[in-house]
């Protein structure tokens, strides 16, 4: 879902802003994250590896039901779980059905009157709704919203580094795991530099670039992140290799699971197989 | 009423409008639009891709591959939110792909965008979690294969500086996000082919591929896979003036370690020189500094009782530069650069010789100092 999308009056004059402004929205949507995984709420207190390894279960039963009600109540589960872990209730809805109309809604809209069935409604235009036109679209929309919930859910009552420990169990190799904590970590640091270049471009300019100068200025940008990149990966090699680093990677893995965490795991695993079963 | 030629233009209109605005997203495909079967054979079709990637990696860079994948992923990362624009009016984003095929080569590459690609999904819902292969398969392996293999076309036996790299950057930008977008079509127009009720109803995304595949590519081909062409092409250029030996790296990539060490302190250099040819523009500014006042200017400036340690030291040294000026030369501009740039070899000189001093005998070589 690609939030950051500007309306097409302002994308010419505001080229530089939007990147500015995209890139300051994801460092608070970010922070954002970090808070509610610190609240107490059931989603919260589960061992992660449950987490993770339910999520993904509810995302497959979600992806393999041919049941528009299977999907449904997944959904509602989704909420009721997101409902119990401190995340505000228009949070999630939001997060979701805010971007969702956007993206997915307006794809489908066409396949209501192109998909041919028993017509439903007749419109104006002389353009025909069908039956299957709506349960496709229906289909679309809540498989959609439903997997981005459930992400949302494990991200945002998980800190990140916390998925990634849990990922490992999963078997995900170690120097993987090592590369997404670095990244996440980086992205943070890219992000600032980032931001914090477009700022100083923006403070030295009057009026408007033309697009290609804009294109120059943003290229000029990347270029001078990338090199920033290069440089910063071989001063961190070099802090890595001076504190021992010779290669092989060791993760804690701190998780104990508990007999709630067993409950938890068994409710969600038959929920997931119910689902899959019922909407087969 | 309408007559059917006018809401075929409506139609036509609308679904424009609606790819034109499409088309500025780049093209992670969520949850829900794949079924699982399509999902499982992408990733059955991105896992070798996926190992023999890291194992390309390891061999060429071993341990020091490691935060330089980090690094790159999250720059592939930032790439991907920059809006940018495209002659007539619209902005789209680039994937980034094409600039890492081309400086990491396309199995790196393939990794780091993959990495890029999964924090998307799972940190911010942009791409689903059961879709990751597909779209893998599409923005991480189609994109700098393609692009890697026309870039590299097209810069055989030419230098570093040459300008058919950049249209090679471009072209292999424009045709490798242009492919990736008629996967991507191909990948959403079978589904309802083969995933569907017993009544027809498709269960996932629900256009056939006389749809999809040009609501995919159309849209790509006009502004996204410019987008990326152009920001490729941009960016090789501004490497060949700013860090050359990076567009090297795919072949040598130790050069990667080692790519910010002398290559910064050229444009230091550079930046010096400039201010060095910039430095008559001293002259413009009248008067001397407040307080540089010599006899002369005291007087003038009404001061007529001058400090007797002033009026005995003031003739005591002779300089070769007065006033910055080397009156031979007969053009002061040429003097004031002439003094600039003795000041500064002078300056550079004694430098070196210090340290010289501070490192002989101690065993760390100049290299270490960075």
């Amino acid at each position: 879902m690609e939030t950051t999308t500007s309306s097409s009056h302002s994308r010419r004059r505001n080229v530089l802003e939007h990147s500015l402004h995209g890139i300051t929205e994801t460092l608070e949507h970010a922070l954002f994250a970090e808070e509610i995984s610190a609240r107490a709420g059931l989603f919260q207190s589960l061992d992660a590896r449950v987490k993770v390894i339910s999520t993904l279960a509810l995302l497959i039963s979600v992806s393999f039901s041919r049941s528009l009600w299977v999907i449904a109540s997944i959904y509602l589960l989704t909420l009721f779980f997101a409902w119990t872990s401190a995340i505000p209730a228009d949070y999630l809805i939001k997060r979701v059905w805010l971007a969702l109309p956007f993206f997915t809604g307006l794809i489908v809209v066409p396949a209501l009157f192109i998909t041919p069935g028993p017509a439903l409604l007749h419109l104006p235009l002389g353009l025909v709704i069908t039956t299957t036109g709506v349960t496709t679209v229906l289909f679309l929309l809540l498989r959609v919203s439903t997997s981005v919930s459930l992400t949302l859910l494990l991200i945002l009552t998980t800190p990140w580094n916390t998925v990634l420990s849990a990922l490992s169990v999963l078997r995900l190799p170690d120097v993987l795991i090592l590369i997404l904590g670095m990244t996440y970590r980086y992205i943070y640091l890219l992000l600032h530099t980032a931001n914090d270049m477009f700022l100083s471009r923006k403070s030295r300019m009057v009026g408007h670039l033309s697009t290609s100068e804009n294109q120059r200025v943003l290229a000029a940008i990347s270029g001078a992140l990338l090199s920033k990149s290069l440089n910063l990966s071989s001063q961190i090699y070099l802090a890595m290799e001076s504190r021992g680093f010779r290669g092989s990677i060791i993760t804690l893995k701190p998780f104990k699971m508990k007999a709630k965490d067993w409950l938890w795991l068994a409710i969600f695993l038959g929920i997931a197989a119910l689902s899959i079963f019922l909407g087969r | 009423m309408f007559t059917q030629s006018k809401r075929v233009k409506l139609l036509v209109i609308y679904y424009g409008a609606l790819l034109l605005w499409l088309s500025t997203t780049a093209m992670h495909i969520p949850d829900g639009y794949l079924s699982p079967i399509t999902c499982l054979i992408m990733f059955l079709i991105a896992l070798p891709f996926w190992i023999i990637g890291i194992r390309k990696i390891r061999e060429k860079l071993n341990a020091r591959s490691v935060p330089l994948i980090a690094l790159l992923s999250a720059f592939s990362f930032v790439i991907m939110m920059f809006n940018f624009p495209i002659p007539g009016g619209t902005s789209a984003h680039a994937i980034g792909a094409t600039i890492a095929a081309i400086i990491l080569g396309p199995e790196p590459a393939t990794i780091v965008v993959s990495i890029a690609l999964l924090i998307q999904a799972l940190f911010f819902g942009d791409g689903g979690i059961t879709a990751y292969g597909a779209n893998c398969f599409n923005m991480a392996i189609a994109v700098p294969y393609i692009a890697y293999a026309i870039y590299s076309a097209f810069s055989k036996n030419q230098g570093l500086t040459s300008k058919r790299r950049l249209v090679g950057a471009f072209v292999g930008g424009w045709t490798g996000v242009t492919v990736a977008a008629f996967f991507a079509g191909v990948e959403f127009g079978i589904q309802p082919l083969l995933f569907k009720t017993v009544n027809g109803t498709p269960l996932y995304a629900p256009y056939p591929l006389s749809i999809s595949i040009p609501a995919m590519v159309i849209p790509h081909a006009l502004i996204a896979s410019v987008a990326e062409g152009i920001l490729a092409a941009l960016v090789v250029a501004y490497l060949q003036r700013s860090n050359i030996s990076v567009l090297e790296a795919a072949e040598k990539p130790a050069i990667l370690a080692e790519a910010s060490g002398m290559q910064k302190l050229r444009a230091l250099w550079v930046v010096l020189g400039v201010l060095i040819i910039a430095s008559p523009l001293g002259l413009l500014a009248p008067g001397t500094a407040w307080g540089e006042w010599g006899t002369q200017e005291l007087n003038s400036r009404g001061i007529t009782s001058i400090p007797i340690g002033l009026q005995k030291l003031s003739g005591l040294w002779g300089a070769p530069f007065a006033n910055y000026n080397l009156p031979a030369l007969g053009n002061v501009n040429l003097g004031y650069i002439f003094s600039a740039v003795t000041g500064i070899v002078i300056i550079a000189i004694v430098v070196w010789l210090f340290s010289m001093l501070l490192t002989a005998g101690s065993g760390v070589k100049k290299k270490d100092l960075g």
